[in-house]
């Protein structure tokens, strides 16, 4: 921090609060930042960034059946980020949402595969939501307890729960529910487990959206949810004011893990019809992304997952037309990421540079 | 007999993977910055250091001679590490962003590059990128003679590596003497333990957390570059690298922040990893075998935070910003 006898040429001050919509501003302007720095990888493979933006709306957006194709992409995504909203304004960072993503799709799948000849569609279809969401609840709620009572690191524990999950799946795939011997796949689900379709997309889009409804009255309008809010800005306050701040990890826990098991409901009934070890598909990592973009907010996280979920159709195209490698929807995803995560430093900090001129970033 | 010595040559070679990987993240947790970028930096590393070695065979020709591609190897995946791990230090120390949200974002960012500088290569590559032979011998080759490797027993186990798994050992007895026994090595310490103490003993804690970090960076990235040319033969195989830089930071506690754990605590975690494919247990199935290292790194972090002892803690100030104007 250089030698104490000269002022240094910057210095920080915490800011006082700043307009909202100052800071929105500066929020859409990091993420057009992060789009420009995301041509970078484009012009390096020698296309034209402007035309390869081009592709990635016309091949997410162009016709209604893309549309659908996009929104599909996007259901989980938004559902799995209001999962996992609630931990992380805890400061819980749960990182597991995949394994209970897979979790909560491996108990629907097996009503659906051993229940459809005893209960009519909608019953089952019931079952399965329920049942999911329980699956994906108890999951989470293993690294929960494990934190409330020790103080176990909740990142790493909740990351390798992902593996056991998906190892789990892998063995029923290729073991007790494998369909046609040796074909490592489980049989596709009835017509009475699927999800039906609202306006061409499985009705699952319904689903999250009232989640996000919920979601947003939970942690604005409920005890509860200001219970979360203080835990994360501190757990010595939340002990002082009398929280039992063990059961509340593990109660939030418990909500966040069910809205991830009921994502793997959505997925294998509504989209996939049937289950195998890769059903989450990193939904849980790029949910963060989400969660994180909007700022834990509910009604941002709609167009966020729409954002990553046009970036990741789009991508697709992108690579079948002008052989860009798709992972570039991840490369943007992370840049996006970087500079949402800079640009709180500009929200939270003024910048005082040497001499009185003082600079309002 | 000679599946045991056929495991332990295996538990090694996947060993040192992890190795490189944890002793990174171990010297970047010092300085208080729990990078958990390590995924995506260890992609970085396999990706560029593949690019490194083949793009100097192509320039070289028949000429290429395999010390030096290692060499190239291995600066070109340190260089990766460096720079992925500069962005998370920037971000992280100069604009104090949270570092558990960073560090899930350099591996998002870092797999993408990763896959994308793998991807690129073998599309414009016309489809196939690889070593010649002579020059995947050399990156899987032991450094020791044959009249060495070839003494009974010990030879295999103890001479048949290739010479990333000594210098990885290496590498972890430089950082025990360096955190142990020099100053600077101490400085290090102390700035993970106690920022605010060390900042008013006058230690710079801006250069120290920089350096330890991208450094950090730089060795995990290592890592993935070993992986990718031993166990996957020299081609790009993100679906074996997947999972690897996780384990690595799940190690890192294993070995309480030790380099020197980092040895045995990399080869053990290494043979539970290619146990199923060389010891079959009747009645447990192979996918339910594949995720034993996982249920035992759980079962570590259960112990280590019920045990709570005094010596076996993180660096106290490990995940949280240092501020100086905020007391």
């Amino acid at each position: 921090m250089g030698t104490e006898t000269k002022t240094p040429f910057v210095r920080l001050a915490k800011r006082a609060e700043m307009a909202p919509r100052k800071i929105w501003l500066i929020r859409i302007s990091s993420i057009i930042i992060a789009l420009i720095l995301g041509c970078i990888p484009i012009i390096l493979t020698g296309n034209n960034p402007v035309s390869a933006y081009g592709v990635i709306i016309q091949g997410s957006l162009s016709r209604p059946i893309y549309v659908r194709q996009t929104i599909k992409i996007a259901v989980p995504l938004l559902g799995c980020a209001l999962a996992i909203a609630p931990c992380f304004k805890m400061r819980f960072w749960n990182i597991g949402a995949e394994g209970q993503i897979t979790m909560g799709a491996m108990v629907a799948t097996y009503f659906a595969l051993f229940w459809v000849d005893k209960v009519p569609h909608v019953p089952l279809l019931i079952i399965m939501f329920l049942t999911a969401a329980i699956a994906g609840g108890l999951w989470a709620l293993i690294p929960a307890f494990f934190k409330a009572k020790w103080n176990t690191n909740e990142t790493l524990f909740t990351l390798m729960m992902n593996y056991i999950a998906i190892g789990i799946v892998a063995w029923l795939q290729g073991g007790p529910w494998e369909g046609r011997k040796g074909s490592q796949l489980i049989p596709m689900f009835d017509k009475a487990a699927r999800l039906p379709t609202v306006l061409g997309v499985h009705c699952g889009w319904i689903i999250v959206l009232v989640l996000v409804l919920l979601m947003y009255i939970y942690m604005n309008k409920t005890k509860q949810g200001y219970e979360i809010a203080v835990i994360g800005d501190s757990v010595n306050t939340a002990r002082y004011a009398g929280m039992n701040v063990g059961w509340i990890i593990m109660r939030t826990m418990f909500i966040s893990g069910a809205i991830s098991g009921i994502v793997g409901f959505i997925i294998v009934s509504g989209a996939n019809f049937t289950l195998y070890k890769g059903v989450a598909n990193g939904v849980g990592f790029t949910s963060i992304t989400v969660a994180w973009l909007s700022q834990l907010n509910s009604f941002a996280m709609i167009a966020i997952s729409m954002m990553l979920g046009i970036l990741e159709k789009g991508a697709n195209t992108l690579q079948t037309k002008m052989q860009v490698p798709a992972s570039i929807a991840d490369i943007i995803t992370g840049i996006l990421l970087f500079c949402m995560l800079s640009s709180e430093f500009f929200i939270n900090y003024r910048l005082i540079f040497r001499g009185r001129k003082e600079v309002k970033a | 007999m000679t599946t045991l010595i056929a495991l332990i040559v295996a538990a090694v070679t996947f060993g040192t993977v992890l190795m490189y990987g944890t002793l990174g993240e171990i010297l970047t947790e010092k300085s208080g910055n729990l990078n958990l970028g390590v995924e995506g930096i260890m992609y970085m590393g396999g990706a560029f250091g593949l690019a490194g070695a083949f793009y100097y065979e192509k320039a070289a020709g028949a000429a290429a001679s395999g010390p030096v591609a290692i060499v190239i190897a291995i600066l070109a995946a340190f260089a990766a590490g460096m720079a992925a791990s500069a962005i998370y230090s920037f971000i992280v120390i100069t604009l104090r962003a949270n570092q558990n949200v960073t560090g899930l974002a350099l591996s998002i960012f870092g797999t993408g590059i990763g896959q994308f500088v793998g991807e690129y290569m073998r599309v414009s590559e016309n489809g196939y990128v690889a070593l010649s032979n002579d020059l995947k011998d050399a990156f899987s080759a032991t450094i020791f003679p044959d009249f060495i490797v070839g003494i009974p027993v010990i030879g295999r186990v103890l001479f048949s590596h290739t010479v990333f798994f000594y210098l990885a050992i290496l590498l972890a007895v430089v950082m025990y003497v360096f955190l142990k026994k020099t100053r600077y090595g101490l400085y290090l310490t102390a700035v993970g333990e106690s920022p605010a103490t060390s900042d008013a003993a006058g230690i710079n804690i801006t250069a120290y957390k920089y350096i330890a970090t991208t450094v950090g960076g730089g060795i995990s990235a290592i890592g993935g570059m070993v992986y990718i040319m031993t166990t996957a033969g020299c081609v790009w195989n993100h679906e074996g690298l997947s999972g690897v830089g996780w384990l690595a930071v799940a190690l890192v506690i294993f070995c309480i922040w030790r380099p020197l754990n980092a040895i045995w605590g990399s080869v053990l975690f290494g043979a539970m990893m290619i146990m199923y494919l060389r010891v079959s247990i009747p009645f447990i199935p192979t996918e339910i075998y594949k995720i034993l290292p996982y249920i035992v790194t759980v079962i570590v972090l259960i112990l280590t935070s019920m045990k709570n002892s005094r010596d076996k803690q993180p660096p106290a100030s490990l995940g949280v910003n240092y501020f100086r104007e905020e007391r």
